[in-house]
């Protein structure tokens, strides 16, 4: 069988004609494969929808219970048949419940990783490599320039800012799934204790992933009540980034505004949005990390999917590796 | 260099003044000599070294990586020193963080003393031995690109704040300390005595005034103050001493090298104040049969201002002059404890021996009730005068801001009604709203409805007229790109700014052909039809 007899891109997403299901459809199908919960890759209005517990869970918190007709919990390692199929999730280090999916038949096998990252997450599963012909990978941050520095000396970064400016709120721009509670992990690990004030959108998402286990430590909601009290000066507040630029971003005098992003590796981003002090944390391979990853695994084959492809595929083909670039539609570039 | 490194990429990014003081004085306190002393300098660009060019970087750079991944990463990010700081391979027997990075003392040094062939193989080390951040720092350092907004004058505010003394005394000493400024930071920190300023033709700290407020006036008496007019030029201390001949600004930067003409004509012993104008020869003789020079407008100055180079023929089109008006040392002489009527005649008699072409006196405007002042600021007999200045006749000349001794009154504003077109979101805790606007006037008559801008305002209004420009702004968004909205502006829609600034000038560079001098909002007209704003036209006819 050749690769793309067992998958193609469509304009709905990555098909697979055997199995007759789509991984991460952007448009409605019969049957989704959802590799994990961020909004380009599970949307909702499938008729059948396979993922990890955890990725159901958070897409009937984002969409409602009713976001699929059907669902079916694919346990992590687990072999699974579809139509002749064999199908299995292995963790991806993204976010919490995120998976790459293993696709294989009549001696070839495809693994489509999602969004991956290889460095270790405490809130979440650490990512597996998987041997395979046909590695699909994303290429966010493929440039030989986005190199994530450690992420604890990003969040020393923040606490040694707040030490220095202690009458001043850190509003920290984080991605509602998995970014934020990323950040209020590693802040708890290096031995923040205080109160971190969360933004509304965070909330349900937060609580979740504590059902899970995940210890997030004291959470209130930065309401203006808690402004007025003056409960914001030296304290960190994490929202989402769209926050920022609006009105809800008032109640804090004089903040030091951050943002927790890979993107923040860039300069003239950081300053275009006005961020005081970028947070270099990703939840995407950096360049080392993908061409590591590759390496590892060595597939026969690459496929290169939403980001810079040219350049990942520039360098599998200066290693001898074959790669192309799988042009989807509908995924962000600017997804964090 | 580490510590440096995060300094200014904390200080690029910190939009507040009090924040970036903060960043600095914090950073002198836990960084030692003479490290501290070196970035100082760095930020005050008064650190010279032997400069490399980026092209020898991108040669350095090419060895290391594939030239296509570096090619799509600088068309990426558009930024060469960028680029490298954040492709450059760490070695594989250098794990990255590891506590070798270079120290400030260490590149200047190495690289002072290096030839220009050893120049790449030392950059190449420090590279090596650097973060991403350390990296672009050390690009920028040797490459002569430190562009961090903070100007001379706030770093020394931050050495005042350090120290707890008054900047003045900072700028004092300024020209006569060399880097890496050990005996300063020794004081600073109460170890030593304030270091002597042993420079010859130091700067004197100036004396500035407090602008009259309403009821002022009612308090003097008109008998305890001269006045004179204030001129629209560059306030400056020329002073020979010894030889030495420098020009200083009011803050101390020292600007002798922008003005070759006037300094030949330094030919004296002391120390003045005065305006620095610049103008163009008329018809009148002086007693010897020169032409004498006459006035030129603040356009005229700006040919002059802000050039590293000044060519023969600006110089000769607009030479510059002095327009003198206080006295600080006459000969050997310290005379500032003098009151002013003293220092007044000392200085007349001063000038009296100067080239008449370079220098003349600011005249006194005679006065015997505050009705005259009143009618003479609301007519002054020529543009470049902004005002008038009251100086009591008993005052010294002290340093800093002293409430009493000397008013400034300044020419009422000139006013158009302008029209909003543009609104870009402000730093810091204006982030959330549209703060920064760019407004304009309509080209040829309202009814071509084409509008051109002619500013750029972002303070004048109060929080709350804020956010009612900043609710305006989003509910009549024709496009965004990135920080800045585009707002509905034609003859049915519009929001009418009355804006107020001190002058025009004609300008190559703005689309307008006009350049506003300090514009400001000085009333949201909500109740007027943009129809109504003003044209270009009547903005032409304020050109002086
Ligand atoms: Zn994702
Ligand atoms: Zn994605």
């Amino acid at each position: 069988m050749r690769p793309e007899d067992l998958l193609q891109p469509r304009p709905e997403g990555l098909y697979c004609p055997p199995g007759d299901f789509y991984i991460d459809p952007v448009r409605p199908v019969e049957r989704a494969l959802v590799t994990h919960g961020h909004a380009d890759h599970a949307r909702p209005g499938n008729v059948r929808v396979l993922a990890t517990a955890q990725t159901l869970d958070i897409m009937a918190i984002r969409y409602g219970a009713d976001f699929a007709k059907e669902r079916q919990v694919a346990a992590l390692g687990e072999a699974l048949t579809i139509n002749g199929v064999d199908v299995s999730f292995h963790p991806a280090g993204h976010v919490l419940g995120s998976a790459q999916i293993a696709v294989a038949k009549d001696g070839m096998k495809i693994v489509a990783s999602g969004d991956y990252k290889p460095r270790p997450d405490p809130t979440c599963a650490a990512f597996e490599p998987i041997a395979c012909d046909v590695f699909i990978t994303e290429a966010t941050f493929a440039l030989p320039v986005f190199r994530h520095p450690d992420d604890r000396a990003e969040i020393q970064k923040l606490l040694r800012s707040l030490r220095q400016f202690p009458d001043r709120a850190h509003l920290v721009g984080a991605y509602a799934l998995g970014k934020a509670q990323r950040v209020i992990r590693l802040l708890r690990d290096e031995g923040h204790e205080d109160t971190i004030y969360i933004h509304g959108a965070l909330k349900t998402l937060c609580d979740y992933y504590e059902s899970q286990g995940i210890a997030l430590g004291p959470l209130a909601p930065a309401t203006v009540d808690n402004a007025s009290k003056g409960a914001f000066a030296a304290a960190i507040v994490v929202g989402p980034p769209s926050a920022f630029a609006d009105r809800w971003a008032r109640r804090f005098p004089d903040p030091v505004s951050c943002f927790a992003s890979g993107w923040m590796r860039v300069r003239q981003r950081a300053k275009q949005r006005g961020v005081e002090l970028p947070l270099i944390l990703s939840d995407h391979a950096d360049w080392d990390e993908l061409v590591d990853t590759i390496t590892t695994i060595a597939p026969s084959e690459v496929w290169v999917t939403h980001g810079r492809e040219e350049a990942l595929v520039r360098w599998c083909e200066t290693k001898g590796i074959r790669a192309r670039p799988l042009h989807l539609i509908g995924y962000e570039d600017e997804a964090e | 260099m580490k510590r440096f490194a995060e300094l200014l990429d904390r200080l690029v990014l910190t939009p507040s003044r009090n924040g970036k003081l903060k960043l600095m004085v914090d950073y002198f306190n836990e960084v030692p000599d003479p490290e501290r002393g070196l970035a100082l300098a760095a930020i005050t660009r008064d650190l010279s070294i032997a400069s490399i060019k980026p092209a020898m970087l991108r040669g350095l750079v090419e060895e290391r990586v594939d030239p296509v991944l570096f090619a799509l990463s600088y068309d990426y990010l558009g930024d060469l020193a960028e680029t490298i700081a954040l492709i450059w391979p760490v070695g594989e027997d250098r794990p990255q963080g590891a506590n070798d990075a270079p120290t400030l003392l260490e590149v200047v040094e190495t690289l002072h003393a290096a030839t220009r062939a050893k120049a790449p193989a030392l950059v190449a080390d420090w590279l090596d031995r650097l973060d991403a951040s350390g990296r672009y720092a050390l690009i920028k350092l040797v490459t002569g690109g430190m562009r961090i907004g903070v100007s001379a004058r706030l770093a020394k505010q931050a050495l005042a704040d350090f120290g707890k003394v008054d900047v003045t005394a900072i700028e004092e000493l300024w020209h006569g300390l060399d880097i890496p400024y050990l005996p300063l930071f020794a004081w600073l920190e109460g170890h030593t005595d304030k270091p002597a300023n042993l420079a010859a033709a130091p700067f004197r700290p100036v004396m500035l005034a407090t602008a009259i407020e309403d009821g002022d006036l009612d308090k003097l008496d008109p008998a305890d103050y001269a006045a004179e007019w204030k001129w629209d030029g560059i306030r400056v201390q020329a002073t020979a001493e010894g030889g030495v001949r420098r020009l200083y600004t009011r803050t101390g930067d020292d600007i002798s090298a922008t003005f070759p003409d006037l300094m030949e004509h330094l030919n004296f012993e002391g120390s003045m104040d005065g305006e620095l104008l610049v103008g163009h020869r008329s018809g009148d003789l002086l007693d010897d049969g020169r032409q004498r020079i006459e006035i030129g407008s603040f356009g005229d100055l700006q040919q002059r201002l802000n050039r590293k180079i000044v060519s023969a023929k600006t110089i000769e089109s607009y030479p510059a002059f002095i327009r003198a008006y206080d006295l600080m040392q006459d000969g050997d002489r310290d005379v500032r404890a003098e009151p002013f009527r003293e220092r007044r005649r000392r200085l007349e008699r001063f000038v009296q021996h100067l080239d008449p072409e370079r220098f003349d006196i600011s005249p006194l405007v005679p006065f015997d009730d505050w009705s005259q002042i009143v009618d003479f600021r609301s007519e002054p007999p020529h543009p470049i005068i902004e005002g008038l200045m009251l100086k009591r006749w008993d005052s010294a000349y002290v340093p800093g801001r002293p409430r009493g001794p000397w008013f400034k009154w300044k020419r009422e504003p000139f006013l158009i009604d302008a029209v909003l077109m543009y609104a870009q979101r402000g730093h810091g805790k204006r982030s959330s709203f549209y703060s920064d606007y760019t407004f304009g006037v309509w080209k040829g008559v309202p009814e071509d409805g084409e509008l051109v801008p002619v500013g750029k305002a972002y303070f004048g209004f109060t929080d709350e007229e804020l956010k009612q420009i900043d609710k305006y702004v989003r509910d009549n968004t024709v496009e965004r790109f990135g920080p800045v909205r585009s707002v509905r502006a034609n003859l049915k829609t519009g929001l009418v700014l009355e804006i107020a600034f001190e002058g025009l000038n004609r300008s190559a560079r703005h689309k307008s052909g006009v350049a506003m001098r300090f514009p400001r909002i000085s009333r949201l007209r909500w109740d007027k039809p943009a129809r109504e704003a003003d044209t270009l036209e009547t903005l032409e006819k304020m050109l002086p």
